[in-house]
């Protein structure tokens, strides 16, 4: 056992490191680090400026622009992106549907799709949760119904994450009535500008628009946009979900945050000194601290396993890295909050955009309380904290 | 003992749960509030005036209507739980509070009646950029002259700063920035000249203020108090302030908890109803306990806010709002969590009784700062 990088990871991370610094535009990686909210345009440049050097999707096979990289690698990259506040590759395009294609779609989908959607040319969002089917997901309703060369699709989806901006949209759809729930679903690609489909925003906690209700109404969906075979959709999306999970721990965002904290901290006057000087403060984010260091290495073990199971089949420990990784993004947003004390009571009046006349000496206090009412999601999206217990429950502890 | 209401009581209850269901029935009719110029309807204040609540804590002879804190926990209860927008809390407790604790006969004679009919709205404005929660921390001066004092300073975060006609405003007429002696208190006519306000929105769909003081000239009759014995007198209205606020809170949270509750009895995901899980139980349940927590803090609060021992009674607000901000901490996050995606939006209400928690916490010491002191003061009276 040994917990050290190689020299040659070592020398990758300086160079990961030095990539997402100087190559990604600093606006984009303050606005991150603030928790505002980022344009579609700061999302397609920061993409496709990773894309330009091969790195927007090293996890993809080969042949369609993936890197061989080991999974400790791939893991350096991503915490080395979180830690410079470099906004991740488009999720949807980059960890759900481009690996679904490149696993399971066939050759006219895959050249069609997969090098646009690395280069965030088309804009994927995600359609699997409805109004009845959150957690059971597999409760799903929306249908699509065989007509010769067309799927007609009716139903709706809901938060739609940024569908505002999707060219694209990949749907859980029911293709057998009669099958029982998981049987009878397919995972089809459906063109936003399709007639018959109404989008409708959601505005969440921090008055931010981040999700959105998507209506289908006699959607007609060529065929040729069903992914791999009919009925199979499950199966496929427990692979993308199992994608997902990777580096769902975001330990780099949360040890930027903490640093940006202590840098906060440091500022921010409290008796005679700054909030730095008060110890109750440092040990709250030291304890914080302490569980980040104990689940980055228990992230680091998992990885280190990854490349040595069946990665088809998503893992429990990736339970673990979501649950306490989630918890310790919302506990750093309450130490965010704390810093910001009475200032947090602003509302933020600019969303985004920096240069507005704002009164206030401490230009980053209105979006705290925004990051904290924001990250409360962690916990639900992506498989809620309760279902991961479950997971655990039954896979790990055999209950 | 007794925790019954009086008859009166009981029916000043009845009238303001009234009072606040017919304005406030649903979300849509407060978000249509909020867009009001003021932040709040003009109407609604109106009415709050015609029912006698602006005038709750006042004296008969002050022009009010003797009220004691059992009848301000009432009322403020009430407000949460329709998560009101008026400026109550501004108006009657702090400002209005000051001039009640601290005013001179002529300036109650001049301003509480106003208040009481509505016609007059205060705000306090006491914290600065550096202060945090410290209410001795002030930089701003003011200084003596022949036609009375200059004020010179800022103020941030004035609640319900920008629809206010008077400001209480703290300033230093002696001593160093952290001294405890040598801050008086003033009250400043919100258009006098010098005075620069800059209204925002907040984060729990209220209004706030930055205010800027340069060179504003008032007469002698504007103080507060003595000269440089302002802090026993915000001390004091701090202490009312968190009295409120914990009664706020508490019929904040009670909707809360039942909206969680009815929801997990609705909300259908494998087969049944969620409230089938038992880990939501439970989750509801230790809800259920930290409301029941912050209720009896409430009453504590009622009943120590007049207190004739000035520490122990400092000691047992500071008490209060600890407990309370730690059931809104965990009331909120628990509500969020328990309704799921739901939890998340603006369009639903419960998002907005979390979002009036987590900033009824940094109101007046968040849980650190009460923490402390209670810690300073060696504990609790027995
Ligand atoms: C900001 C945000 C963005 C999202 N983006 C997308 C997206 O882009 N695409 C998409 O398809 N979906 C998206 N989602 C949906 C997300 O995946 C769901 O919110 C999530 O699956 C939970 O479902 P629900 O909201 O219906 O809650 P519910 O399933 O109704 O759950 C309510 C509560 O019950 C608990 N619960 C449910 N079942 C059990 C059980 N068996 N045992 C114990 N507790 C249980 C839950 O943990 C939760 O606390 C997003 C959600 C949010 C909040």
């Amino acid at each position: 056992m040994d917990l050290r990088f190689t020299p040659e990871e070592t020398a990758f991370r300086d160079e990961a490191r030095t990539f997402f610094r100087t190559e990604i535009p600093a606006e984009i990686r303050k606005k991150v680090s603030e928790g505002r909210g980022l344009s579609r345009d700061d999302m397609v440049t920061s993409q496709r400026i990773m894309n330009a050097r091969g790195w927007a999707v090293p996890h993809w096979p080969k042949e369609w622009g993936g890197k061989d990289w080991t999974p400790i690698q791939r893991y350096i990259y991503t915490e080395e992106m979180l830690l410079a506040a470099v906004p991740l590759p488009l999720q949807f395009n980059c960890y759900m549907v481009g690996p679904v294609i490149a696993a399971f779609g066939n050759q006219a989908q895959k050249e069609k799709h997969l090098a646009r959607i690395a280069n965030l040319d088309e804009w994927w969002c995600q359609g699997f949760s409805e109004p009845g089917a959150g957690s059971d997901l597999a409760s799903l309703k929306t249908k699509a119904v065989r007509e010769g060369e067309h799927y007609i699709v009716n139903g709706q989806k809901t938060w739609t994450t940024l569908g505002q901006h999707a060219d694209w949209i990949f749907c859980l759809v029911r293709t057998d009535p009669a099958a029982k729930k998981q049987a009878g679903i397919s995972f089809i690609l459906i063109d936003m500008k399709t007639p018959g489909i109404t989008v409708r925003p959601i505005i969440t906690l921090e008055g931010r628009h981040e999700v959105n209700e998507v209506f289908f109404d006699n959607v007609k969906v060529p065929v040729e946009n069903l992914v791999g075979e009919e009925n199979k959709g499950w199966d496929y999306a427990k692979f993308l979900l199992a994608n997902e999970r990777t580096g769902i721990a975001r330990i780099g965002l949360s040890k930027e945050r903490l640093a940006r904290i202590k840098r906060l901290a440091r500022e921010m006057p409290a008796g005679d000194g700054t909030m730095w000087d008060d110890a109750a403060f440092r040990e709250r984010l030291a304890e914080v601290e302490i569980e980040l260091k104990a689940l980055e290495i228990t992230q680091m073990r998992v990885v280190a396993a990854q490349g040595k199971r069946d990665s088809s089949k998503p893992d429990p420990a990736s339970s673990i890295l979501k649950i306490k990784g989630s918890q310790l993004q919302q506990a750093t947003t309450e130490l965010l909050l704390e810093v910001a004390g009475p200032f947090a009571l602003a509302a933020p009046v600019r969303s985004g955009d920096l240069t507005n006349d704002w009164p206030f000496d401490y230009d980053w206090a209105d979006a705290s309380a925004a990051s904290y009412f924001n990250n409360r999601k962690v916990s639900i999206y992506g498989g809620s904290n309760e279902i991961q217990k479950n997971i655990i429950a039954k896979a790990v502890l055999g209950l | 003992m007794d925790f019954d209401l009086s008859p009166e009581q009981s029916q000043l209850k009845d009238g303001v749960d009234r009072l606040i269901a017919s304005s406030y029935g649903s979300l849509e009719a407060r978000q249509k509030l909020a867009k009001e110029p003021l932040g709040f309807s003009k109407a609604g204040w109106a009415r709050f005036a015609e029912m006698g609540l602006l005038g709750i804590p006042f004296s008969e002879e002050e022009g009010g209507f003797g009220g004691g804190p059992v009848e301000t926990l009432l009322v403020m209860e009430a407000l949460g739980r329709g998560l009101a927008l008026e400026p109550y809390l501004a108006t009657v407790v702090l400002g209005g509070g000051a001039v009640r604790l601290g005013g001179s006969a002529q300036m109650k004679e001049r301003v509480i009646p106003g208040i009481v009919e509505g016609t007059a709205r205060l705000a306090l404005a006491f914290t600065e950029k550096q202060s945090r929660y410290d209410l001795f921390d002030v930089v701003a001066t003011a200084r003596k002259t022949a036609e009375g004092y200059v004020l010179e300073g800022a103020k941030s975060v004035v609640i319900h700063g920008d629809s206010a006609h008077h400001l209480v405003v703290s300033a230093r007429t002696a001593g160093r920035r952290r001294d405890h002696d040598g801050i008086s208190l003033f009250l400043v006519p919100a258009d006098a000249e010098g005075v620069k306000i800059h209204g925002y929105p907040t984060q729990d769909g209220g209004r706030a203020a930055e205010v800027a003081f340069s060179g504003v000239i008032v007469p002698a009759e504007a103080m507060i108090g003595d000269e440089g014995g302002g802090l026993p007198i915000l001390e004091r209205v701090a202490e009312f302030a968190i009295a409120a606020l914990a009664s706020e809170a508490v019929g904040v949270m009670d909707a809360l908890h039942a909206l969680t509750v009815d929801y997990l009895k609705t909300r259908q995901q494998f087969g049944g109803p969620i409230a089938q899980f038992q880990v939501l139980q439970h989750r509801a349940v230790d809800m259920l306990i930290a409301v029941e927590q912050a209720r009896s803090m409430a009453a504590y609060a009622a009943m120590m806010v007049d207190h004739t021992d000035a520490a122990e009674r400092a000691a047992a607000l500071s008490a209060v709002k600890v407990q309370v901000n730690r059931s809104c901490r965990l009331v909120g996050q628990e509500a969020v969590q328990l309704h799921g995606g739901i939890g998340m939006t603006m369009e639903y209400l419960g998002a907005h009784y979390f979002k009036r928690l987590t900033m009824i916490e940094s109101l007046f010491g968040d849980t650190t700062h009460h923490l402390r002191r209670v810690s300073a003061a060696g504990g609790l009276a027995a």
